[in-house]
């Protein structure tokens, strides 16, 4: 329930977290084409203010990428920006910028996505330059040569010198095996260090032709201007074969993982996950929508049971979360993350933690906590739609991972679907010892290795 | 399940390409309205807060914010007293204890939240205006805003959250860097400390603090209210009576005391274990309502201020590549807030940045923006408008300022006009009187710095192993 406190029981997880379903909710009004080329066009008109959100989805990202190559997704990302034969390296933000508007990119585990936010009628300056970075990209080795240390120093950033994120990233290469989801978004330093501009020219030859593309625009547009606009400029670009992924299902965990990292820290900090199937990638496709009340039921907001109990009354851990993406690609983790209580160790909040869980499979969750959560998910489907730009998220999300956006519409109706006897079905089958991985940050000395310099001009390197 | 978590979520899981662009926004301002003009209704409640009040009926929900002249700049010596009072504000109130308010709330799926920052106690709510589900979610804020218990294992329970969360502060460089930065730019200023308090501060604050604070700042004519949804006016006057009625009238908060302004350099290195060196380099800048204020937030928009374009991401990031986030800042306060400059780059490189960072700022200030960055700028800024309230969420905030700072209704809708009148001469005039890069505070905290042992640094290591 708090959304913004001061104090922060920083992040990562407690962010990543609570990422029950990045898609929640309805979403009528939707509008689906597709052009002659493949490419796929979603419009949700929404007259509330005069802006469009525009945004291109290209499906590939981290989990498309192998050893060697990890990050190169989202670097080619940040390439995007540096220029095709019609735009200067650059001048890409420059254009959007002129026109008032907003622009950005980001790449996540299974998309990679561009996109703009604008006046109204400012919309065809978003399509006339994706449509050309679409297959003009040009790559320039000098731009490429700043660039990577840029997102050299976005990693040192990101997860480099934060413990919390580093136990996450050693986390997830635990957790899994063969599943590309074991490697980080952003890549490994080596691969970093050993990527190249030939790296980045294959990726983009593989992976950004329109057939691999989604468009969404959401805002006060007319859906059939739109159409006619995304033919003029999307439409001429030629359909290219898209590259093929073996699928890499990950294999069976036959018993519990336990890893420790240490790092200079101050704080430690807790992250067990259980191996957990998406709606995507489950036979019985109400399991994953009760594994969203679930994780609802013992986190999320203010009354569920990890704070109540564990924060609360017990005061074991100081926060304690859950996340679940049931709209990822492959495969999931039903993740917890904890930050033990002044006096408290993580293996007592690991302990704390179990319980709840055993508590869950032996009774039946409350009608009471049901209802709470019904509650918020109808609440929740109002609440977004006051932003375009997440309204276009979810859409763009769902196309992209392989489920069709009506999923969305569906999101509701299915939650209110879930019945007790279902939480504790999927509790008991998933939240199993064996399919257990837990990592745990063991704070070391933030004292620097190397004693105070009285020489400000000595350096290291 | 909330969407609002989800969507920072959302940006915590992927890699964004841009820097933390906002930063750069903390100086934004919108205008205009969805389509016509923002049409704000004003009014006074019967104990004296102040009302503000959009009428937004496309979404059948409402946002109510109340904001407090009682932002950590009231604790008056007690560092950590306004946050912790605010935090504990919800922990239990008229009949209810802490888990019956957080289930009522969340059985309506109603939003509560309340935060501290240095000028401002904000208490804010979001429920959807289905009669039953609101009344349920009002009745509780109100319980909440003048009925709090303050009870005292509340207070240490959080109390002990709050000492683990400034723990793990200490693990970030760039948290380090902000305490360290806000400490020697603001002195004796009760700006200087950091809104939730450090170790030593946190554990003095007793009940009887918490409760005096409350007495003194949570009163009618110490508030803003602002209503922005799909409620009518009835209903809006309604709320506020039901709100802030049952508060003591009380006093407005006395002003607070004037920034001085720096007149020397100081640098300041904290050593901590991490790869890159976080800088941030700065002075006092402007207070909402300043008499320079467009020139010097247009000019901020072309010298860092508004990512990809402004003049600190080309230098640092475009041409070099030495940081991913790079920026400058003005964020106006009820008095000076600071103007900062900043980014976060390896360790070795930390001193090239930093050159690169004031060559930046001299050669702006010397020579001024040109023509053409202007024109860009402006067409940036005013093209832009709709996008700036383009939600709910964005007219509750805006609101909120412009009643919180007293700024005139019609701030917004004139906002497009200020800002086209600015002119090339004008932030230059500005800049030279008002940013003086030999007169700044620079704070670098990352590995291997290389201290030269100054006092400050020495200072700010020992403060950090308490």
């Amino acid at each position: 329930m708090r959304l913004y406190q001061t104090v922060l029981f920083s992040g990562l997880i407690s962010g990543c977290l609570l990422g029950t379903s990045v898609l929640v909710q309805a979403n009528s009004n939707v509008h689906e084409y597709e052009l002659s080329n493949g490419l796929k066009l979603l419009v949700k008109e929404d007259h509330r203010a005069p802006v469009v959100v525009s945004q291109v989805w290209y499906k590939v990202g981290g989990s498309s990428e192998y050893n060697g190559i990890t990050g190169v997704s989202h670097v080619l990302e940040h390439m995007m920006f540096k220029g095709t034969k019609k735009i200067k390296p650059g001048d890409f933000s420059k254009i959007i910028k002129e026109n008032g508007g907003r622009d950005n990119a980001f790449t996540g585990k299974d998309y990679t996505a561009y996109f703009q936010l604008l006046e109204k009628s400012r919309l065809e300056v978003s399509f006339e330059m994706e449509a050309d970075r679409m297959r003009n990209l040009i790559l320039p080795e000098k731009e490429f040569t700043k660039e990577i240390e840029v997102v050299k120093e976005e990693r040192r950033m990101r997860t480099d010198d934060k413990p919390r994120s580093l136990t996450y990233e050693q986390f997830n290469s635990a957790a899994y095996v063969n599943n590309p989801y074991k490697n980080p978004i952003i890549g490994w330093m080596n691969d970093l260090d050993n990527m190249n501009v030939a790296d980045l020219r294959q990726w983009y030859e593989m992976w950004y032709t329109p057939n691999n593309a989604t468009v969404v625009v959401a805002g006060d547009v007319n859906a059939d201007e739109v159409y006619e606009l995304a033919k003029k400029h999307f439409g001429p670009i030629a359909r290219h074969k898209v590259a093929t992924l073996k699928p890499r299902k990950e294999r069976k965990q036959l018993g519990p993982r336990r890893i420790v990292v240490r790092a200079p820290a101050q704080v430690p900090y807790l992250l067990m996950g259980y191996k957990v199937p998406v709606l995507r990638t489950v036979e019985q496709d109400w399991e994953p929508y009760a594994l969203e009340v679930l994780a609802g039921v013992l986190s999320g907001s203010g009354s569920s049971r990890l704070p109540k109990i564990l924060v609360r009354e017990k005061q074991i851990v100081v926060n304690a979360d859950v996340g679940y993406n049931m709209h990822a690609k492959y495969d999931e983790i039903f993740l917890f993350d904890a930050t033990p209580a002044q006096g408290k160790t993580v293996e007592q909040a690991e302990q704390a933690i179990l319980e709840q869980i055993a508590l869950i499979k032996k009774e039946k969750v409350s009608v009471a906590e049901l209802d709470r959560i019904k509650a918020q998910v109808i609440a929740s489907d109002v609440y977004e739609k006051d932003s375009v730009f997440y309204q276009a998220m979810i859409l763009g999300t769902l196309e992209t991972v392989g489920l069709n956006w009506t999923v969305a519409d569906e999101y509701l109706q299915r939650i209110k679907l879930v019945t007790a006897e279902q939480v504790q079905q999927v509790a008991q089958k998933y939240l199993i010892d064996d399919q257990l991985t837990v990592a745990v940050l063991e704070p070391q000395s933030m004292a620097s290795k190397m004693p105070r310099q009285s020489n400000p001009n000595s350096n290291r390197h | 399940m909330l969407n609002q978590k989800n969507f920072f979520i959302f940006f915590i899981l992927v890699v964004i390409v841009g820097g933390l662009y906002a930063l750069s926004n903390r100086d934004d301002s919108g205008s205009t309205t969805r389509s016509e003009g923002l049409n704000i209704d004003s009014w006074q409640s019967e104990k004296g807060a102040k009302v503000l009040y959009v009428f937004a009926p496309e979404l059948p929900m409402v946002d109510v914010r109340i904001v407090f002249d009682a932002g950590s700049a009231r604790d008056n010596g007690k560092p950590g007293l306004a946050s912790m009072m605010n935090l504990l504000l919800d922990h239990g109130a008229g009949k209810w204890n802490t888990n019956q308010i957080e289930e009522r709330f969340d059985s309506v799926g109603a939003q509560f939240a309340t935060s501290a920052l240095r000028d401002m106690a904000v208490v804010s709510l979001r429920s959807l205006t289905d009669e039953a589900w609101l009344e349920k979610a009002l009745d509780t804020t109100a319980a909440i805003l003048q009925k709090p218990k303050f009870v005292a294992e509340e207070l240490e329970r959080e109390r002990k959250r709050v000492l683990v969360g400034l723990k793990n502060q200490k693990e970030s460089a760039g948290a380090l860097a902000s305490i360290a930065f806000y400490k020697a730019l603001y002195g004796d200023h009760p700006y200087a400390t950091p809104t939730s308090g450090d170790e030593d501060s946190v554990k003095k604050i007793s009940l009887d603090d918490i409760t005096a604070f409350y007495k003194k700042y949570y009163v009618a004519k110490n508030a803003t209210v602002v209503i922005v949804g799909a409620v009518d006016k009835s209903q809006a006057k309604t709320i506020v009576a039901q709100l802030v009625d049952g508060l003591a009238s009380g006093e407005k908060a006395p002003a607070l005391p004037d920034v001085q302004s720096i007149n020397k350099a100081e640098t300041i290195k904290q050593d901590h274990p991490s790869k890159q060196t976080n800088i941030m380099v700065g002075q006092e800048g402007k207070i909402r309502g300043d008499e320079d204020y467009f020139a010097l937030y247009v000019g901020n928009h072309i010298l860092g201020g508004s990512g990809f374009g402004s003049r600190i991401v080309e230098e640092i990031r475009e041409n070099r590549g030495l940081a991913y986030s790079s920026y400058s800042y003005f964020s106006p306060m009820r008095k000076k807030g600071p103007f900062v400059m900043g980014l976060q780059t390896k360790n070795e490189q930390a001193e090239e940045a930093l050159k690169v960072l004031f060559e930046t700022v001299n050669k702006f200030i010397e020579d001024g923006p040109t023509e053409e960055e202007l024109i860009s700028s402006k067409k940036n800024i005013t093209g832009g408008f709709p996008l700036r309230i383009d939600s709910n969420r964005d007219i509750t905030e805006y609101v909120a300022m412009i009643g919180f700072y007293d700024l005139p209704l019609d701030y917004l809708t004139s906002f497009n006009d200020n800002v086209e009148e600015v002119s090339v001469d004008q932030i230059k005039d500005a800049f030279e009187r008002r940013v003086h890069p030999d007169k700044m505070v620079i704070v670098m905290v990352g590995g291997e710095a290389k201290t030269g042992q100054t006092e400050e640094s020495k200072n700010n290591s020992d403060s950090d192993k308490k």
